[in-house]
């Protein structure tokens, strides 16, 4: 487990079947997922507990990250598996610009596998990760 | 170097993360730097770059800037009420970045100007095809630097000394042959954007090496970078005896997969870029990325003094079309009825009013990303075949091309 940005999050589990673009694929306006053609076009990341096993890269994707975190529609947090320095760079810069965050963790497969199972998760600072309370 | 200053830190924070998630255990300076966080894209652009404004941030090398969203050279390209947010965000970003100390190229081919990075020289640049094409056919050393990266870079002056930077990343694991294609199959443009799709759609971020090509351009290798990188994620590939890592395969590569181009596989490539299918022509694109000053001159060529009937849209660079100016071409093109937008590029929304319907381009990234982007039809074809359906004003296929056998 590695902490690419720190932070306590606990939000309802959105397991993503593929990678997400955070630019193209997402409208930091909304939090909606509009790629046509990623499987769970049309949901809502706000406030999730967001688990992809890597995201799609793009260029741009940090400063469409950092925009929702602005705006508050972004995840609780993002679990990953493989790391990725764009999710962790627009991170960064929303939490100096705005004081916001989005906590950013990778674990490795098994883990992620076994998180996936529970429908609430909590994270505390150091990336420790477990069902949270409401997860019965 | 630019000081202790609170927007140095903070860069050099960012620069230093991203050397955590790479591996990397030092820093290398850089000489050069071509940001793409002066793309638009949401207020919090704004707000990083003003925040590197108020803490005193200076550059340390310098730094060339990508397309915007929006010209600022003619506005009547994007109109603002359109998209008044993303169109007045947009110049303001612009505005900014200037400030900041950025040489205001707003081009995504860069090297196509005079004083730009050369052979061995560590860079910073986010632009997919500028990577691309600096890494392969200049032999210069980047990573594709996201958003507010690349600028922390430009900052510091320093980027994280991994992937290909280092020799070791530069290396081929993937090998194309284009040894048995007949070399009629070479000699037009659309060979080098086809082959770059195929490339990048099967090496994905893998590095390739292609064989069998005897020589290509400047213009082909941008095609078949930019296309590899837009279909794939390719930001180096080499081409033996061509590019100037790869003098012979075994120096540079160490493939083990190893995928024949054949003319089949051409065809089908080209069938799946042209969406729209044959038929009336709506508006012609060119110049993805930014039309060179060489491709003007085979375009002037192939005019051959006529006009066109159907809208016929080139995207460039202000250097490029100084450039134009310059020679007297400019006049010439403008009289033909060409329309050569500066800063920008047309596949995105919020759209240029002359895209809809079924567009004709020669670009391999346009078609790729247009259909989703601007909703429209492509027809792809060669750029005689693309000068050709303008001038006549209905589609035009080139009975001499080998794809339409």
């Amino acid at each position: 487990m590695t902490v690419l940005h720190a932070g306590t999050a606990e939000g309802a589990v959105l397991l993503l079947d593929e990678p997400l673009s955070f630019w193209g694929g997402f409208d930091p306006r909304t939090g909606i997922i509009i790629d046509v053609h990623h499987p769970q076009r049309g949901q809502c990341l706000k406030d999730k507990i967001l688990m992809m096993l890597e995201s799609r890269g793009s260029g741009s994707a940090p400063g469409n990250l950092a925009e929702a975190i602005r705006l508050g529609t972004a995840p609780a947090a993002i679990i990953l598996v493989q790391p990725d320095i764009n999710l962790a760079i627009g991170t960064r810069v929303a939490q100096t610009l705005y004081g916001k965050t989005c906590v950013i963790i990778t674990v490795s497969a098994p883990t992620f596998s076994e998180l996936s199972k529970h429908t609430y998760l909590h994270i505390s600072h150091d990336g420790t990760v477990g069902p949270a309370l409401d997860d019965v | 170097m630019s000081g202790s200053g609170k927007a140095h830190h903070f860069a050099m924070q960012l620069v230093e993360q991203a050397a955590d998630i790479m591996g990397a255990t030092e820093l290398i300076p850089i000489s050069f730097a071509h940001i793409d966080a002066c793309f638009y894209t949401g207020q919090s652009h704004i707000d990083f770059v003003k925040f590197l404004l108020e803490n005193d941030a200076t550059l340390s090398v310098p730094t060339w800037t990508n397309n915007s969203v929006a010209s600022l050279d003619d506005v009547s390209f994007r109109p603002e009420h359109i998209d008044p947010a993303m169109v007045r965000g947009g110049h303001a970003l612009m505005r900014l970045y200037a400030e900041l100390g950025c040489k205001p190229t707003w081009t995504c081919a860069p090297y196509q100007l005079p004083g730009g990075p050369g052979f061995g020289d560590h860079i910073a640049v986010g632009e997919s095809n500028a990577v691309a094409y600096y890494n392969s056919a200049l032999g210069a050393r980047t990573n594709k630097y996201g958003s507010y990266l690349d600028v922390a870079c430009a900052i510091t002056g320093l980027a994280p000394l991994a992937g290909l930077h280092t020799d070791e990343g530069r290396r081929a694991d993937i090998h194309f042959s284009c040894d048995d294609l007949p070399d009629q199959w070479k000699r037009e443009d659309i060979f080098f954007h086809i082959l770059g799709h195929i490339v990048g759609r099967k090496a994905g971020r893998r590095v390739p090496v292609i064989t069998g090509i005897a020589s290509a351009t400047a213009d082909h290798l941008k095609a078949l970078c930019t296309a590899g990188a837009a279909s794939g994620g390719v930001e180096l590939l080499h081409v033996v005896g061509v590019t100037p890592e790869a003098p012979t395969l075994g120096g540079i590569s160490e493939a083990r997969e190893r995928i024949e181009v054949t003319p089949e596989g051409l065809i089908q490539a080209h069938r799946k870029l042209s969406t729209g299918g044959d038929g009336p022509v709506d508006c012609v694109a060119l110049g993805t990325p930014h039309f060179s000053l060489s491709e003007f001159a085979r375009l002037i060529e192939l005019l051959d003094g006529r006009a066109v009937k159907t809208p016929l849209l080139i995207s460039t660079s202000r250097g490029v079309r100084e450039m134009l100016a310059a020679k007297g071409w400019l006049e010439q093109l403008q009289a033909a009825g060409i329309q050569i937008p500066v800063d920008i590029c047309t596949y995105y929304s919020p759209k240029i009013q002359a895209l809809k319907g079924r567009v004709m381009t020669n670009a391999a990234k346009w078609a790729y990303y247009a259909p989703g982007m601007l909703g429209v039809q492509v027809v792809f074809g060669s750029l005689k075949e693309c000068v050709e359906t303008a001038v006549r004003g209905g589609l035009w296929r080139d009975p001499a091309l080998w794809l339409t056998r």
